[in-house]
């Protein structure tokens, strides 16, 4: 036990990323699927364990090889992500018990053993790209979750996920190469990989060209991984066409940990005076974000295909985590934080409800869901529920993000951007109203007259995720303040 | 291309070559330029090129698709287990020094050499499958 607690870290990481090739090994669907269950919840556990060692003790450094950092490569975690490593692995656990029934209705028999080991090292990845304190590791984990992303997209059925997964393989190597000449720019200036180390070694050269260009490469690269509006090209299609699972995993995780790693490198490395006080990259995210919000949620309210609906409600709540960032202020970055977990949630659980209708009726396009509402009432209660969260309701998770991104608006006496945000929640009761009018005042007709209530394997994943939104919407205390403790960590940044 | 007698005789010279040739880079790699990578790469040119010569039907009984999948599978897990046997000998995890316990050196040695193989199996073995993928392809 004492030697499990002492290497917590790396296990996070080893793992998953063991057990993904020995889901080839096992190569029998069920039990492999067994496996990777097994593999998961232990995950969800050592972050947990992570985070109550954090709490108790402050940050852990784990030296891998025994080399000392800044020359060996530093695990390190602290509480913003300690926080982001329980939302990814809690993500992957559940979705992960959704996995079997609905992976047989839309994957090939001999795909399934695959599948496991591609999702667990796509998983690896992103847990790998939130614990690691080197930034060169950083690009290596994004690369081992891209890749297997790729795969896991075009595994749909429909022959448009190969392009979809091409496109985003095009716009996600882009990224990547932008994010690897930042680093590699940044190398050049400091000698180090190490992101503490970097973050001193970088104080005195700050005003170089060199370093602005490392600034520039990182920010359009990063801004690219986490879809931030106008480089959210390969979003729709992506989460569109690959199998529902996959799209409530990634749609859930991926671009939070980007958004993490963008934390991680602005206020972390490069420091908040820098970016903010120097660059004044707010004036930059929070217009950016806004007008993702609007013309993200505006071409959701015309989407026929439900999957590109919420595809497009995704890129809209990205712009509000992107200005959530550019506020500059704890409230700020709580706000992100706090909506980070919030909307993998919410947005993890319509996925999964939309997952339950592909199951039955093979599609999602909303003219064939006419009364839907009447003969799959737990799934669409579920949808329901997400859909209040994804507006703002009180008493649901999305009414907390909203809440503190508004207080955070106000305190920094931008009062036009507290009341953009509001009225961009007018636009989601607008999609959403779209769906409940479809599901639930229309007679059932069609594919929607025999269609029959998904099974309970399905929608106990759901409703873990519907209930988690309800049951963090009505107390926030717990997610709210791990997201402050982690927003007055980010804000410190990482050199003394 | 089995109809071509010059290629498939130089080819049955060459091919014993460039495995040995690959197996020096690999466990050379200590001491000179080379490792897992490169000698995965050159392996796995060695089975391409016979592929290429005597077809991949033939190819695939030397090298058959179900075990290049475990091999690809086993690379990935020695390299990994190498890691995690750094942690049951008492050190963190890749820590090769703590493979010996009574010569540090000569256990770094050996972690390096165990990882480096690892990585060589995995890439021999993704490079070949991924030619067999591409040249199964049905022709449009």
């Amino acid at each position: 036990m004492e030697l499990i607690n002492q290497h917590l870290p790396i296990l996070q990481i080893v793992v998953p990323l063991i057990a993904a090739p020995l889901c080839i090994i096992l190569r029998r669907r069920q039990l492999v699927w067994v496996f990777a269950v097994v593999v998961t919840w232990a995950c969800l556990a050592m972050a947990g364990g992570l985070m109550l060692q954090v709490l108790s003790q402050g940050p852990i450094s784990y030296h891998l090889g025994g080399w000392e950092p800044p020359w060996g490569i530093e695990y390190r975690v602290d509480a913003v992500n300690a926080f982001i490593l329980i939302l990814v692995s809690l993500i992957g656990a559940v979705v992960l018990l959704y996995a079997p029934a609905s992976i047989e209705a839309e994957l090939p028999e001999a795909r399934a053993s695959l599948f496991y080991t591609a999702y667990l090292l796509c998983f690896t990845g992103l847990l790998g790209m939130t614990i690691t304190g080197d930034a060169f590791n950083v690009f290596v984990f994004l690369e081992v979750s891209s890749l297997s992303t790729y795969a896991l997209i075009a595994m749909g059925t429909d022959r448009r996920a190969l392009a979809a997964s091409f496109q985003y393989l095009i716009m996600g190597t882009i990224g990547a190469t932008f994010f690897v000449i930042g680093i590699g720019l940044l190398y050049m200036m400091t000698g180090t990989l190490n992101m503490a180390d970097m973050a001193i070694r970088l104080q005195p050269v700050l005003a170089t060209r060199t370093v602005l260009a490392a600034f520039a490469f990182l920010t359009v690269g990063l801004s690219l991984k986490l879809a931030l509006f106008p480089l959210h090209l390969w979003l729709p299609n992506a989460y569109a066409y690959a199998p529902s699972v996959v799209t409530s995993f990634i749609a859930a995780t991926a671009t939070k940990v980007s958004v993490y790693v963008f934390l991680r490198f602005f206020y972390g490395i490069f420091g908040r005076e820098y970016a903010f006080d120097t660059l004044h990259l707010e004036y930059f995210l929070v217009p950016l974000g806004l007008l993702g919000v609007f013309v993200a949620s505006t071409v959701a309210v015309f989407q026929s295909n439900l999957k590109r609906l919420l595809a497009y409600s995704s890129i809209a709540q990205v712009g509000y985590m992107v200005v959530g960032i550019g506020l500059v202020s704890v409230t700020g970055l709580t706000a992100t934080l706090v909506h980070l977990f919030n909307h993998a949630v919410m947005k993890g659980a319509l996925f999964l409800a939309l997952g339950c209708i592909v199951m039955r009726l093979g599609t999602v396009e909303l003219g064939e869901l006419r009364g839907i509402g009447k003969r799959m009432p737990v799934t669409m209660a579920a949808f329901v529920f997400g859909g209040l969260s994804l507006i703002g309701v009180p008493l649901t998770v999305g009414f907390i993000s909203k809440w503190y991104l508004v207080s955070a608006a106000l305190e920094r006496g931008w009062w036009p951007v507290a009341v953009l945000v509001l009225l961009g929640s007018l636009l989601a009761v607008a999609y959403i109203w779209k769906v409940v009018e479809t599901a639930y005042f229309h007679e059932p007709e069609g594919k929607t007259a025999d269609a029959t209530e998904a099974p309970l394997t399905l929608l106990l994943p759901t409703w873990i995720l519907i209930g988690a939104t309800l049951y963090f919407g009505a107390t926030a205390t717990f997610t709210a303040g791990l997201a402050r403790a982690g927003a007055e960590a980010l804000m410190g940044g990482l050199a003394p | 291309m089995s109809d071509q007698p010059i290629l498939r005789v130089i080819a049955k010279m060459f091919i014993p070559f460039l495995m040995l040739f690959a197996l020096y880079v690999q466990f050379h790699g200590d001491f000179g330029p080379g490792g897992g990578f490169q000698a995965g790469v050159i392996f796995a040119a060695a089975l391409v090129l016979y592929a290429l010569i005597f077809g991949t039907e033939q190819a695939k009984r030397v090298a058959h698709p179900q075990a290049l999948q475990l091999l690809v599978a086993f690379g990935v897990l020695l390299y990994a287990g190498t890691g995690v046997a750094g942690i049951l000998m008492g050190g963190n995890f890749l820590d090769y020094g703590a493979l010996d316990h009574h010569d540090p050196v000569h256990g770094q040695h050996l972690g390096i050499l165990l990882v480096e193989l690892g990585v060589g199996i995995t890439v021999t073995t993704v490079m070949t499958s991924t030619f067999f993928i591409f040249s199964a392809r049905k022709k449009p």
